[in-house]
């Protein structure tokens, strides 16, 4: 029986839950022995100039090796973008927790106390804090420009026109707030020099780019560095390739020849690491009083934070999702993204489509309310029906397979939609204090788009093992557990001999590495055709050795033996015949290049309780259909889905970074930025849905985003629907207790 | 992360720590369970020079019934309120209460002196004791001296101790009527009250609605005046200056101010 | 100053800055990384170690608060012969870890929720770990994960 698709427990797990793994700051390599701490002096005002930085105060502290500043830099060059991003800032500060200086002190505790004599003179500027002072363009935040716009495009069509022949139009303008990563692990990197190679450690999602950005950056042939992934405590995109600050690391042991070690407070990581999100949505949507939407167009004001890091990248995305499950006669969208003085925004756990998302299935919702149809039945008239897929929407995103009908009936049918619906009327009648509310989302989103492929090598050697190495780069998701499967599947080696290497550039240098939930479709797919290969050479060897035709032999992948088909006597082993390969064994390399990305898709119902009386709401049930293809390990997939689900719901009731008009942050700690937490949820109601793509020959699609995706919308719409009785049309996210309130306030006065 | 340079010292004795106390003035600071201070020290937010760690003394952690009024040393942990089986018979108000604040790790350290020297009006024991008419003993440098709770906290972290002068006691009278609740309000669970309120027969004290703990005065007014709950409970915000924050405005405070003394109440008459 | 802590049942003895947290102690002194610091606001969890068999945060108990007593991390839950605590076979079982950066603290802090209550519904194991922040798996398997630990506890208890 094939491996594939069953339940199968991780290989990974015995370290971790033994030693705890080795992540960046658990190193204790000799080449790190005696490693300088590196601490970061970072700006504490949204906007300035640097008149001037004295570092003697601590430059003479116990311990201290150096002291470095932009003045330490290589001068950018003339001419040069003005709005890239330095290493260190130098003559301007553009966000609290932007780098300004590096101490690198023997001790890692003198550290912060040799950062806090760094003296900085700061001329505060006027500040942008947000995407509304950004707009007026008062304040520009960078030359030889007259906006802060940094990047805009369209798509699809939905001017005016195409609202015409609706009975209803809805024009609403709605927050996707800004939200912190927060992996457990915050930034790490350290890096030794062997000889003229400088060996990094970095918690990054992908060494290979690391390497690159930080070769350009210290100004070192890539031959010359090497980059390790230890094991890495989440990332979520926010550790995609390295930042600034790591590189800055990198480049103090360059500058320096001294080896360091970089590990940032969960404070700094709440600043100075990516923020995701941050748009401001204005949506119309249209449609006829019997439940048809004809028009729906989206606009979006995309905050980039100080740089544009990926803020146009992401509402490009957004843009190209814009449409979502929907067959629309007209749909379009566009953005702007603009500065700011904040934390720059880049991916964060679905980077772009949790926003398009969230944006529609509000809007069917608002629809629905208006019209005063169930928000189920006006889905099930507009999604795409799925007889039409490939499907092409306006805004150009091409969805390969799915059933979107289907996962909303298994959902509600899961749910048991109808009793809960009863439920609701009953305490809507009784006018009790908890009322309940039913949210739902039916979504799309887009994986592997970023068309880069994936590398792989599978080693066998003469003991019969074999050795993956993968481009693939993991920080949490199980790959070396799921990679096994792959390679037992197609070789009949047994998990327990095989190994899975991954995150090192000496041993892998070409990769991509892991985001945008490409790994099983593009990584998974290299090692099988990688092991495809190793199949060929060993059918060409074997029959060699056992001198038959290549067509009668077969692979009994049961016992993992090669034999003429009928005659078990003639059976070979794995090890054997890598022995006959030569001294390196057999071995093949791979590099799989998808020809388009994939669309999972998938229904959220959320069932919420809300106190009127107070606001709070309470996620009492969450159930799910998150179809990405066929599964490899439902272990895994479900994992990746719980997690997904709960970062999800989290954005729709809790999370959110905030900044006061000054653009200082007021969310720098845990206690501030409230991160969810195990009371706060329920245990998940998970429905099994594969629709497999052909796009790959696992027929897999990307599940590690689509929990995000789905849940933030049906939570969201959750809370709303629970107080729709009372004349709530809308709340923000997050829907916390305070916003409730005022919502349930404000329409109780409206009547 | 890490404090700034600090000498610690240990004391073994009640002695030895005002003692250390007097030695050190205004550069000192006691150390109790550590889950008020360190988190301050951590962030460089307070840089005393010296720290007197007095959590060894065993002698201020107990739970005794003195007949009218029970007597809890200072150094008592939140954990060991929670699991009183006196507390749960005399002050299950307090015994519940304590065994909400922070989470289990920080109730395994937190003592009740600490936090209530520490008279921070968000904190849920500060109001407790409160509503329960407490009564503190201080040793100082003079000898030994009982504080009403209600003279205790004098603004925002500021208490009626002397520099120097050490938490020792709480002594509560058992009270005459065994109502109680405590609605504590927050977003997760682990977050500190956006208020809460705490209720004890026909006394309510507030957290988190004004730089001090408070009684709400209004509802006890109304109350002796024989006022219903619900009437009552609506002069729940009287006198409170609640703060706008990243937590709540002014304004929903009240209105929660409002909203839990009517549960509280309602659920204390449930219990009597 | 000087402190010896006993760590998973070893004496470690060492001359330590007052301020040393205990969180490092047990990383850089007794050179178990096992224990992990994910922030600096006492909010995550990550650094749970057990002090005198209670779950603590050692982010925020000084080295000099645990002189003395005795300290257990995730490293010394399996038995002196490797075999697997309980929770470890549980959380395995369960697949309760996907990075692994909060799992010792989480076991920690479920194996003392454990020994002070033994039969928890899913509701007390999900406010017994309020304190406990993990971001990968949504908590679902880690709840699953102490319940069967429990479960395990419960029938090696009757079977004894």
């Amino acid at each position: 029986m094939s491996i594939m698709g069953t339940r199968v427990l991780r290989t990974e797990d015995p370290r971790l839950l033994t030693d705890g793994g080795v992540y960046t700051d658990d190193l204790r390599l000799p080449e790190l022995a005696g490693a300088a701490h590196v601490t970061f002096v970072r700006s504490p005002i949204a906007h300035a100039r640097i008149t001037g930085i004295d570092t003697s105060g601590a430059a003479g502290q116990p311990g201290v090796v150096a002291v470095l500043t932009a003045a330490d830099l290589p001068a950018p060059p003339e001419g040069g973008d003005p709005t890239t991003e330095p290493l260190l800032a130098g003559d301007r500060v553009r966000y609290v927790g932007e780098p300004v200086a590096l101490v690198l002190t023997e001790g890692r505790y003198q550290g912060e106390d040799a950062a806090e004599l760094v003296s900085v003179d700061y001329d505060p500027l006027p500040a942008v804090p947000a995407i509304e002072a950004s707009l007026t363009g008062e304040t520009l935040l960078f030359p030889g420009t007259d906006n802060n716009v940094l990047g805009a495009g369209t798509a699809g069509e939905g001017d005016d026109a195409s609202f015409d022949g609706c009975d209803v139009v809805i024009e609403r303008t709605v927050v996707n707030q800004r939200l912190a990563p927060v992996p457990l692990e915050p930034r790490a990197l350290a890096a030794a020099w062997t000889g003229d190679r400088l060996t990094i450690w970095s918690s990054t999602q992908n060494p290979q780019l690391a390497r690159g950005a930080i070769a350009g950056a210290v100004g070192l042939d890539p031959a010359l560095i090497r980059v390790i992934a230890p094991d890495v405590g989440g990332g979520f995109g926010a550790k995609v390739a390295v930042d600034r600050d790591a590189i800055a690391v990198a480049w103090a042991a360059r500058h320096t020849g001294h080896a360091v070690r970089w590990i940032e407070s969960r404070s700094e990581n709440l600043v100075g690491m990516v923020h995701g999100r941050g748009q401001r949505q204005t949506y119309k949507i249209g449609g006829t009083r019997d439940g048809r939407v004809l028009a729906y167009r989206l606009d979006v004001v995309q905050d980039c934070g100080a740089f544009n890091r990926l803020g146009a990248f992401l509402a490009q995305l957004t843009v190209l999702m814009a449409a979502g499950v929907y067959d629309l006669a007209h749909a379009g969208a566009s953005f702007r993204a603009v500065a700011t003085n904040t934390t720059p925004i880049a991916a964060y756990r679905g980077a772009g489509r949790p926003e398009a998302a969230a944006a529609i299935e509000r809007a069917i919702d608002d629809f629905a309310a208006e019209i005063g149809m169930d928000p189920a039945e006006v889905r099930r008239i507009n999604v795409v029906p799925p007889d039409k897929f490939p499907f092409t929407t306006a805004t150009g995103a091409t969805y390969d397979t799915g059933d979107y009908a289907a996962g909303l009936e298994r959902v509600l049918s899961a749910a048991g939609y109808p009793a809960l619906r009863a439920e609701q009327a009953r305490r809507r009648k009784s006018g009790d204090t908890v009322q309940v509310g039913l949210g739902m989302s039916v979504y799309v989103e887009i994986t592997a788009g970023d068309m880069g492929g994936e590398t792989a090598r599978v080693v066998v050697d003469a003991a019969g093992a074999a050795t993956v190495f993968t481009g693939s780069s993991a920080h949490g998701q199980g790959h070396h557990t799921a990679w096994a499967m792959l390679v037992e599947d197609e070789l009949g080696i047994p998990m327990d001999q095989i190994t899975v290497v991954h995150g090192d550039t000496d041993a892998i240098p070409e990769a991509i590495g892991t985001f945008g939930s490409r790994s099983l479709q593009l990584g998974g797919t290299a090692v099988v055709q990688a092991a495809g290969e190793v199949k060929d050479q060993a059918r060409r060897l074997a029959a060699e050795m056992i001198e038959a035709a290549e067509a009668d032999l077969k692979l009994n992948t049961a016992s993992g033996t090669w034999q003429v088909r009928g005659d078990p006597a003639t059976a070979l082993g794995w090890g054997q015949i890598a022995q006959r390969a030569g001294p390196d064994g057999l071995a093949a390399d791979a590099r799989f290049d998808a020809s388009a990305p994939t669309f999972p898709f998938g229904a959220h119902l959320a069932v919420v309780e809300v106190d009127t009386e107070t606001g709070k709401a309470r996620l009492v049930r969450h159930v799910t259909v998150d179809d990405a293809g066929r599964i490899l390990n439902p272990v895994l997939a479900e994992g990746q889905r719980h997690g997904g689900i709960a970062q999800g719901v989290a954005q729709a009731l809790l999370e959110e970074v905030r900044y006061d008009v000054d653009g200082n942050p007021l969310t720098s700690t845990l206690v501030d930025y409230a991160a969810i937490t195990a009371p706060e949820l329920p245990s998940f109601e998970l429905v099994a849905s594969e629709t497999p793509t052909s796009i790959n020959p696992l027929g897999a699609k990307g599940i590690g985003e689509a929990g995000t995706i789905g849940s933030t919308p049906a939570v969201l719409n959750a809370v709303i629907d629970a107080v729709s009785h009372l004349g709530v049309r809308h709340i923000d996210m997050p829907a916390t207790p305070e916003r409730v309130w005022a919502a349930i306030s404000e329409a109780r006065a409206g009547r | 992360m890490i404090p700034a340079p600090f000498s610690y010292r240990r004391a073994g004795t009640v002695e030895e720590a005002l003692a250390l106390a007097a030695g050190a003035g205004d550069d000192g600071k006691y150390l109790a369970g550590g889950h008020s201070l360190l988190p301050l020290m951590k962030l460089r937010f307070a840089v005393p020079e010296v720290l007197i760690d007095i959590g060894r003394l065993a002698e201020l952690s107990y739970v005794r019934d003195e007949g009218s009024h029970v007597a809890i040393g200072a150094l008592t942990r939140h954990h060991d309120l929670e699991h009183s089986a006196l507390l749960a018979a005399e002050l299950p108000l307090l015994a519940h209460a304590a065994g909400r604040v922070g989470d289990p790790q920080v109730r395994h350290r937190g003592t009740i002196g600490g936090s209530i020297a520490h008279g921070d009006a968000a904190s849920d024991l500060p109001a407790v004791v409160l509503a329960l008419d407490a009564t503190f003993v201080a040793l100082g440098p003079s000898g030994s001296r009982e504080i009403a709770a209600t003279e205790f906290f004098s603004g925002l972290f500021e208490t009626a101790l002397e520099p120097g002068e050490l938490l020792t006691e709480i002594r509560i009278p058992k009270p005459a009527q065994r109502g109680w609740s405590f609605q504590k309000f927050t977003k997760r669970a682990i977050d500190w009250a956006i208020v809460g309120v705490a209720v004890q027969g026909n006394q309510v004290a507030l957290v988190n609605m004004g730089p001090v703990p408070m009684r709400a005065a209004g509802v006890e007014r109304a109350l002796a005046a024989g006022a219903g709950p619900a009437d009552a409970a609506a002069r729940a915000a009287e006198g409170t200056s609640p703060v706008a924050d990243l937590g709540a405005s002014t304004g929903y405070r009240e209105h929660l101010a409002q909203v839990l003394t009517t549960r509280a109440l309602a659920e204390a008459a449930s219990r009597n | 100053m000087k402190v010896a802590i006993s760590v998973n049942g070893k004496q470690v003895e060492a001359e330590v800055e007052d301020r040393l947290l205990l969180a490092h102690f047990v990383r850089e002194v007794a050179g178990l990384t096992a224990t992990n610091i994910g922030c600096d606001t006492t909010s995550c969890g990550a650094c749970t170690v057990l002090l005198d068999g209670e779950s603590v945060k050692s982010c925020t108990v000084l080295a000099a608060q645990a002189d003395g007593r005795a300290v257990t991390t995730c490293e010394g839950l399996a038995g002196a012969d490797g075999s697997w605590h309980a929770m470890q076979r549980a959380f395995h079982a369960e697949h309760g870890l996907q990075c692994g950066f909060c799992t010792p603290g989480m076991m920690m802090a479920a194996v003392s929720l454990l020994a002070e209550n033994p039969d928890p519904t899913e509701e007390e194991v999900r406010t017994g770990l309020e304190g406990n922040i993990c971001r990968c798996t949504g908590y679902h398997n880690i709840v699953r994960a102490v319940l069967a630990a429990a479960r395990d506890g419960r029938a090696a208890q009757e079977a004894s």
